[in-house]
């Protein structure tokens, strides 16, 4: 189905993610599912926490206990698979690779986004804007826990 | 005549690639390019490249461009811009159309490296206006600043739809759905998931099966297939869309090389006709060697690992041996390995066996 729709099943976007206990800092869920011949992940961590290997072509594998949710490969994906993911105060924070106009601005309210591209039911608030030299903008969001597994990317302003 | 040590055909990835190792090897080297800039189709890729730092993965390909042009500044490069190479003669002379000038150019060594043009497709009223390739709309738009219109379907989901869709979309364009004839997605499936997080619809096992409009386009009749890519009856449905983009392959820019009679072999892995060549890059015809998507369409990552090979293999058959010959030849083909060895590289490695078993 993932390769006719684009879409990965709850279960493919699950095995991505660390326990929730883990997600108290914040955490790098790399969405590659295929192999394909890159490895700007591995080769740009300062931590050494992203290993794919010399074969460049195998899925990239992460250890969540040397990751520090940097949010370095997030900006260098070329595949924007990557975003960073953590749980505060009850709330869901995620940074997000983002590349159309206009930019978000901090304080905003925007729609959340699922895989499917559907619009989610509750907002996401903006808690940072960091446009990077290489024109990918880093775009850190709250929203409510339970669209933890769901939230993708922002929508529209609101 | 112009008399040079090496004459190179085509300004994109590979031929850049291929003109910085000759010339660090010590050739005098004539670089033609047919349009008024170099990059080849690099200088409209927006988007971060894949594979591994030596071919510049997470670096955009307008960016890359830049620095392959800049690499060939400081060395002993010629280049000749908005010139077309018309012809290619037996003892290796080339003639030139710039301007209003038609010129001869003779080499000891000439690497073709022409790349590809995009494949058409056949349906009803496919000569509307409001129907382009994907890669004219790129030129258009990212080059030239033109949106090909509001509303725009495109057809094929390889990675040159994807990126494309991608891009219209970053120039606010509403890409109203993704047609694709197989029944899976063609390209690396984190392009699909980054359009379908935008709202794009991605129809597989479904074609265009016509387009309509008075002068323009207006919509198109799309038709499901079945999985024997017959069209299933009663299954059109109708888009509005005031665009609709072609991506559909690319096939190799051999004819120069079939004008000098090289052998040649249609490979269908590899996009169409291309030269048969040895281990070093060398055509049949003796001193003409061939890199990039010309002999085999593939990523620009590999046509600028391709295009270093031929430098060097063309520098050394001319008796220029480059100083670092033995850790280069070993580290590019190391590379190529690398790139191709994954389940992506399936149909590259399908297609270069059957040029390899030719030659033999």
């Amino acid at each position: 189905m993932f390769e006719k729709t684009g879409v990965a099943t709850p279960e493919m976007v699950r095995s991505k993610f660390p326990d929730k206990s883990v997600l108290v800092r914040p955490k790098a869920i790399i969405e590659c599912y295929r192999e394909i011949p890159c490895n700007p992940c591995e080769t740009s961590c300062p931590f050494d926490a992203i290993h794919i290997g010399d074969d460049i072509n195998k899925i990239p594998s992460i250890d969540f206990n040397r990751c520090t949710g940097c949010g370095i490969c997030a900006a260098v994906c070329p595949g924007l698979a990557i975003m960073i993911a953590m749980i505060k105060n009850g709330k869901a924070y995620f940074k997000i690779p983002y590349e159309l106009l206009p930019l978000p601005k901090v304080g905003e309210r925007w729609t959340g986004v699922n895989r499917r591209g559907e619009t989610l039911e509750k907002p996401c608030l903006i808690e940072n804007v960091q446009v990077k030299k290489d024109r990918t903008t880093i775009v850190t969001i709250s929203i409510e826990q339970p669209y933890l597994y769901e939230f993708i990317t922002i929508g529209e302003r609101l | 005549m112009i008399e040079k040590d090496l004459v190179i055909v085509g300004g994109g990835p590979a031929g850049l690639s291929a003109a910085k190792v000759a010339s660090e090897a010590g050739m005098e080297v004539a670089l033609f390019e047919r349009s008024f800039q170099l990059g080849g189709q690099l200088v409209k890729q927006t988007h971060k490249f894949f594979g591994s730092q030596s071919q510049y993965a997470k670096t955009r390909g307008i960016e890359i461009a830049r620095i392959l042009i800049e690499e060939i500044k400081n060395e002993s490069v010629e280049v000749f811009l908005s010139a077309t190479v018309v012809g290619l003669y037996k003892d290796n002379i080339i003639t030139v159309y710039q301007g209003n000038k038609y010129f001869k150019v003779k080499a000891k060594a000439i690497v073709i490296a022409t790349g590809a043009s995009e494949k058409f497709l056949a349906f009803e009223n496919n000569d509307l206006p409001g129907i382009y390739g994907a890669g004219a709309v790129q030129t258009l738009m990212n080059i030239h600043g033109v949106l090909p219109g509001k509303e725009v379907v495109m057809v094929g989901s390889g990675n040159i739809g994807l990126i494309v869709s991608y891009q219209l979309i970053q120039a606010g364009v509403k890409v109203k759905a993704l047609i694709e004839a197989s029944s899976k997605i063609g390209g690396y499936m984190v392009h699909a998931s980054k359009l379908k997080r935008l709202g794009v619809d991605i129809i597989t096992s479904s074609t265009v099966k016509r387009a309509v409009g008075d002068r323009k386009l207006e919509k198109i009749i799309t038709v499901k297939l079945d999985d024997k890519w017959q069209e299933i009856p009663g299954s059109e449905e109708e888009i509005i869309c005031d665009a609709l983009c072609i991506s559909v392959g690319l096939s190799p820019m051999h004819q120069l090389l079939s004008m000098g009679e090289a052998n040649m072999l249609y490979v269908n892995e590899l996009g169409g006709l291309v030269p048969i060549k040895t281990c070093d890059y060398e055509t049949s015809l003796n001193n003409v060697f061939a890199c990039g998507d010309v002999t085999g369409i593939e990523e620009a990552s590999s046509a600028m690992v391709e295009g270093k090979i031929a430098g060097l293999m063309a520098a050394k058959h001319s008796g220029y041996i480059h100083p670092d010959y033995d850790s280069l030849e070993t580290s590019l083909n190391n590379q190529l390995c690398v790139l191709r060895q994954g389940p992506c590289g399936e149909k590259i490695r399908c297609g270069l066996k059957k040029v390899g078993e030719e030659r033999v």
